[in-house]
């Protein structure tokens, strides 16, 4: 991977059909190009590490796999289905196969922890109340909240409502998982936690994630293949993809940059002294 | 299927919880048109005949647009608001991606409350505005009560009632589907919130005093 083309992904070994194929995926608003062209492929039991600095487009990526938004052109295709030019209810059959844990949890604010937990069982299920209150107590335990079920998520803190997000993304037990950045706000403990939780949920489940973060000590944890989005004039492209020994080896160095933390180097974060008095002076 | 108890809910919340401020307001009104008309009526003689006036008005125009006043500036704002903020705080793309119909799950519970709730506020409203009129009545005028209520009665139809109910029904079609939809509209955050309500709350005034003229009309002209 470090001697080939920045965008060339590691070659499938033969791991059967992918869960996930997004193929010239291209999104604009307005004349703002987003997403430019991106391809990848996520196959079972994977975690894909979707990273990239602050607003490179890494949750609009997720929203497009997730169904919530449409792309411009090009093709998403989950569970080896076709999801870009489907209508809400076709969908739907699709999305009870996926958990989605939000950025900032996303609860329903009028329902209790132990509600929004429930709610995809009640919804989707035809589980008898006794066993879901039981189910929710065990993703409460997963999540290390075992006791909060009657709160309301304002009464909660903002990585508590991120761990009830992720119990509620689990409670179907789904096939894929989608999560964006989930230990973004935890503790480094919690942090652990949450990422072992995703391990445990791919390896002993054989569940699959895609996991959005810019934690890079989470992303190599937990990660089995990455993909780094870029910014500035390498905006909404694939810099980078492979596993993490792949990308860990890379010479690129706006990925060198980013991996390290390092605020000198090719990812724009301020303008050059030219540029500035340009756009001063006009 | 929607969720019969998000319904009850919605019920106490767009129609119960408004019924202090419903009942203020018809008691209120049904008291100061029952003084005005007093004073106007009993310069002609006429004072006999405010019972009569104050039932026509408020079970045919007062008491419908009152109410709808109050629950368009209480809980059409609080729809709006609620929907509007679980629209910035991505409450409502987490129920599409959990493959929740928001429409369902949100939407119908709200209006199916408004529908139940805004006619019988309308009715409860109407009661209490000419229980005001009965006190001016009765310590003003020395009117007794069962004059009060025969000239109530003889004047006032059951179709006047009805006309009442008609138009809040229609009132409750019109400040939900507004309300809904200006919450599930809402772009920004905190500002786009405040927008959306401002915007629901005048548009809804709007769309129920244009209805409540064609109705009247309808009403003064066909039937």
């Amino acid at each position: 991977m470090s001697a080939s083309t920045p965008t060339e992904p590691s070659p499938a070994k033969d791991r059967g059909e992918p869960v996930i194929e997004v193929t010239d995926l291209v999104r604009k608003f307005g004349d703002r190009t987003v997403l430019d062209g991106i391809n990848f492929k996520v196959y079972k039991g994977d975690t894909m590490i979707i990273m990239g600095g602050s607003g490179c487009g890494k949750s609009t990526l997720l929203r497009h796999i997730n169904g919530a938004l449409k792309p411009t052109s090009g093709s998403i295709k989950i569970f080896g289905e076709e999801i870009t030019g489907k209508s809400e209810p076709e969908l739907d059959a699709i999305r009870k196969r996926f958990g989605m844990n939000f950025q900032f949890g996303a609860l329903l604010q009028s329902l209790t922890v132990g509600e929004n937990i429930a709610l995809p069982l009640r919804e989707h299920s035809n589980i008898d109340s006794s066993i879901i209150d039981l189910v929710v107590k065990m993703k409460l335990e997963l999540v290390g909240l075992t006791g909060f079920e009657n709160l309301k998520p304002a009464e909660i803190s903002g990585g508590m409502r991120k761990r009830v997000g992720l119990a509620r993304a689990v409670a179907l037990d789904p096939e894929l998982l989608f999560s964006d950045e989930p230990t973004s706000g935890l503790d480094p403990v919690m942090t652990a936690v949450v990422d072992q939780l995703t391990m445990d949920l791919t390896k002993n489940l054989g569940m699959t994630a895609v996991v959005v973060s810019h934690d890079m000590t989470s992303c190599f944890r937990i990660g089995s293949q990455m993909i780094m989005l870029g910014t500035g004039p390498y905006q909404g492209k694939i810099v980078a993809q492979g596993t993490p020994e792949e990308i860990k080896n890379n010479p690129h160095p706006f990925l060198q940059q980013f991996i390290r933390g390092e605020a000198d180097g090719p990812i724009p974060l301020k303008l050059s002294k030219d540029d500035y008095i340009k756009r001063l002076v006009g | 299927m929607f969720s019969l108890d998000e319904c009850f809910r919605q019920i106490v919340r767009i129609g119960v919880q408004a019924i202090p401020m419903a009942s203020l307001t018809a008691f209120s009104v049904g008291l100061t048109l029952a003084m005005q008309s007093a004073r106007e009526l009993g310069k002609m003689g006429a004072a006999a005949y405010v019972p009569d006036l104050v039932s026509l008005t408020l079970l045919r125009e007062l008491g419908p647009m009152l109410i709808a006043v109050i629950v368009i500036g209480r809980s059409g704002s609080a729809v709006t608001a609620e929907l509007g903020t679980m629209k910035v705080s991505e409450e409502i793309e987490a129920l599409e991606v959990m493959a929740i119909n928001p429409v369902r799950f949100l939407i119908v519970p709200r209006f199916i409350a408004m529908l139940i709730m805004l006619p019988a506020l309308t009715i409860f409203g109407d009661y209490i505005g000419m229980f005001g009129a009965w006190l001016i009545c009765n310590l003003s005028l020395d009117m007794s009560a069962a004059t009060y209520i025969i000239h109530s009665v003889e004047r006032a139809t059951t179709w006047d009632l009805f006309t009442g109910i008609i138009k809040s029904f229609v009132f409750a079609w019109l400040i939900i589907l507004i309300a809904c939809d200006a919450g599930l509209n809402v772009v920004g955050g905190a500002e786009g919130v405040g927008q959306s309500t401002t915007k629901s709350v005048v548009n809804s005034l709007l769309a129920m005093l244009i209805a409540n003229a064609i109705m009247t009309g309808l009403f003064f002209f066909i039937f």
